[in-house]
């Protein structure tokens, strides 16, 4: 068959030739033998493993924080979105917070993109990836929004969130280089952000200690007021005690974009203006409540 | 004229099993299989070449035979074989002369399969879930098997761009476990206890063996051309791998984990640096475009890794045996030879 050889490579299957037929695309879906024997998804997540973070999580939800919603409508019932929220508390207790009312409310999973650090962690990255923390890399977030029409949580400040101390709370820092707006871009999905009080009032972080983080590997290591108020009674427990911050979690109007997604490329100057457009409604969101806020711990 | 065909790398198993099977294909008229190593399999009607590692005389067996395809399977995924210095001769020099000659003045190449490994995305915990083939590698090169098989996709991406009339098909496989393959993998999952690090359960995603040579054979019937994952539908923790094994993990501390492997590999358990950071991390290659080109896999990861488990178990009670190809010299040569046999009789060309 030589008449095979011609034609450049990537313009396969010339008409030249017969080729045996590929599968056509109605073939019905093949069913392999699988014999799994754990219920870990393609994600890493397990129903087992989230049900019981669910439901140890549950009273922290309702009767620690009591967190309260306003405009949950907002967030869509179906179709992928990707919501984007400020970061804070040193141990951030945003995303638990938010994913589990989400999940409870709405009833759909929330897949939180987080910093690849988790998974660098002996059996705390495996526990988060089993109770639903992805990695935050594009290729991901695309797959989960796109793809599979999912809601996708992000936090664009990074750690430079909860790593700022308590006298520059609910300051936004930078939203990274906007990569947010661009995966939203081209997965063709709203991006919908959220504005949350009182993660900084859960663990505030009095000072930081950078020489010690360095030599953990970390990108911060904190000295919270829970600390140095709770460690003469609960001892190192007190490194994960939570003060009982009254929660508010403000949805705002979603972001749509008007360009086509599945672009190889989108312009720098429209992600960093629509990013910092972003960013300033939900410090603007949070100047709001913060006017009308009369308690840290009663809201 | 029907295809005329050079495979390297026949000493190993991947080069002996995909002779076998494109010895069973009636278009191919021609199989020449290049190693340094005679070959371990039986095969037929494969002319086998004797030369050194690094095919210094591979352009006058190229302008001589002229072959219009070559397979590249000699590519050396498993660092626990040889010297690194061997590994680098095979591995980057073989490949560069490979496509030296096939690029030479007057070559008749007009397709090129190359059998890569997966290896080349690296673990580390900036991944993410799927590897497409687009995604470029988090982890810096830091073993030289990574950095072997870097180089070499360098050098088939060079020939792909200067030779814009020859296919080129560079595949990634995932893992490969099977009925007989052996790799560092399969020898970690054979121990009585199977090797893990302390607080990790990465998820893993393996090819069965026969999918390989399956892929490598679609990618040949149908020119198909451009970089393919190959790898079973499914990712795998690694602790049900051992379960589906039936065995219990040992863990490994999760610092300083190397100093805690030395004593094992003077045991003659070898866990090479790319399986360390896979027990880590994990790793998952999106398998679609290979699938939408119109390969239909036959194992799952976990089908795979079952086929494995049953095949070692078959072997533990009734030793090794051989049923996977029944090449009986005398018959064959009766068949082909023999005034008596009625030539054009599918059932004796298809050989099945």
């Amino acid at each position: 068959m030589p008449s095979k050889a011609a034609g450049p490579q990537g313009a396969t299957r010339a008409e030249l030739v017969p080729v045996p037929a590929l599968v056509p695309p109605d073939e019905p879906p093949q069913h392999l033998p699988d014999p799994r024997r754990s219920d870990v998804d393609e994600w890493g997540r397990s129903e087992h493993m989230r049900e019981l973070s669910r439901r140890l999580y549950d009273p922290i939800y309702s009767k620690w924080f009591r967190v309260e919603w306003d405009g949950l409508e907002k967030i869509p019932d179906d179709g992928g979105a990707l919501m984007v929220a400020n970061h804070a508390g040193a141990i951030p207790s945003d995303a638990p917070a938010i994913m589990h009312g989400i999940e409870k409310e709405l009833q759909r999973p929330v897949y939180g993109l987080a910093d690849q650090m988790f998974k660098t962690l002996p059996v705390i990255g495996t526990l988060w990836s089993r109770a639903g923390g992805v990695v935050a890399h594009p290729d991901n977030a695309y797959r989960l929004l796109r793809e599979q029409k999912q809601l996708a949580l992000v936090f664009p400040e990074g750690t430079k969130g909860p790593s700022k101390t308590f006298n520059q709370r609910y300051q936004l820092r930078r939203f990274g280089r906007g990569g947010y707006v661009e995966i939203a871009m081209r997965s063709g999905v709203p991006v919908v952000p959220l504005a949350v009080v009182g993660a900084e009032e859960s663990m505030p972080i009095v000072f930081k200690l950078p020489a010690v983080a360095k030599a953990l590997g970390i990108p911060y290591f904190p000295i919270t007021a829970n600390m140095l108020a709770l460690g003469p009674f609960l001892g190192p427990l007190a490194t994960a005690a939570y003060f009982p911050a009254k929660f508010k979690i403000k949805v705002l109007d979603p972001v749509h974009f008007d360009v086509e997604p599945d672009q190889a490329r989108y312009s720098r100057s429209r992600i960093m203006e629509a990013s910092e457009a972003i960013r300033q409604q939900i410090q603007e969101a949070l100047y709001d409540m913060l006017r009308t806020r009369r308690s840290v711990w009663f809201g | 004229m029907g295809r005329r065909i050079l495979v390297t790398g026949l000493g190993t198993f991947w080069g002996g099993r995909v002779a076998q099977a494109l010895e069973a294909q009636p278009d191919v008229d021609v199989i020449i299989g290049l190693d340094t190593r005679t070959p371990s399999v039986k095969l037929e009607r494969t002319e086998y070449v004797r030369s050194d590692e690094n095919y210094s005389i591979l352009s006058r067996i190229v302008a001589a035979t002229g072959v219009d395809t070559i397979v590249h399977t000699f590519l050396v995924v498993d660092s626990t074989q040889m010297a690194a210095r061997t590994m680098h001769e095979i591995n980057v020099i073989g490949t560069m002369n490979l496509f030296a000659a096939a690029s030479a003045p007057g070559s008749t190449v007009r397709n090129v399969v190359v059998k890569s490994s997966a290896h080349v995305y690296g673990a580390s915990a900036a991944d993410p879930v799927w590897f497409t083939e687009d995604t470029r590698r988090k982890a810096p090169l830091r073993t030289r098997l990574e950095r072997s098989l870097v180089e070499v996709e360098g050098y088939v991406r060079d020939f792909a761009l200067d030779n814009p009339h020859v296919r080129v098909a560079l595949l990634r496989f995932s893992n490969v476990v099977g009925p007989t393959i052996v790799t560092p993998l399969t020898k970690a999952l054979r121990l009585p206890l199977v090797p893990s690090i302390f607080g990790f359960d990465p998820r893993f995603q393996f090819t069965h063996e026969d999918d390989v040579i399956r892929s490598i054979q679609h990618v040949l019937d149908h020119d198909v051309a451009g970089i393919y994952n190959v790898a079973g539908d499914g990712l795998l923790p690694w602790s049900e791998v051992a379960a589906i094994c039936g065995k219990r993990t040992i863990p490994m501390p999760p610092f300083a984990t190397g100093l805690a492997t030395d004593p094992l590999r003077r045991l003659g358990v070898d866990l090479p640096p790319e399986l360390l950071t896979l027990l880590r991390y994990g790793r998952g290659v999106d398998n679609r475009r290979l699938q939408r080109d119109g390969f239909r896999y036959e194992y799952t990861s976990a089908g795979a890794v079952e086929a494995f488990v049953e095949a070692s178990r078959l072997r533990d009670t009734v030793g090794d045996h051989q049923p996977a190809y029944r090449y009986q010299r005398d018959v064959e040569l009766f068949f082909r030879h023999s005034p008596s046999v009625l030539r054009n009789q599918p059932s004796v060309e298809s050989k099945s």
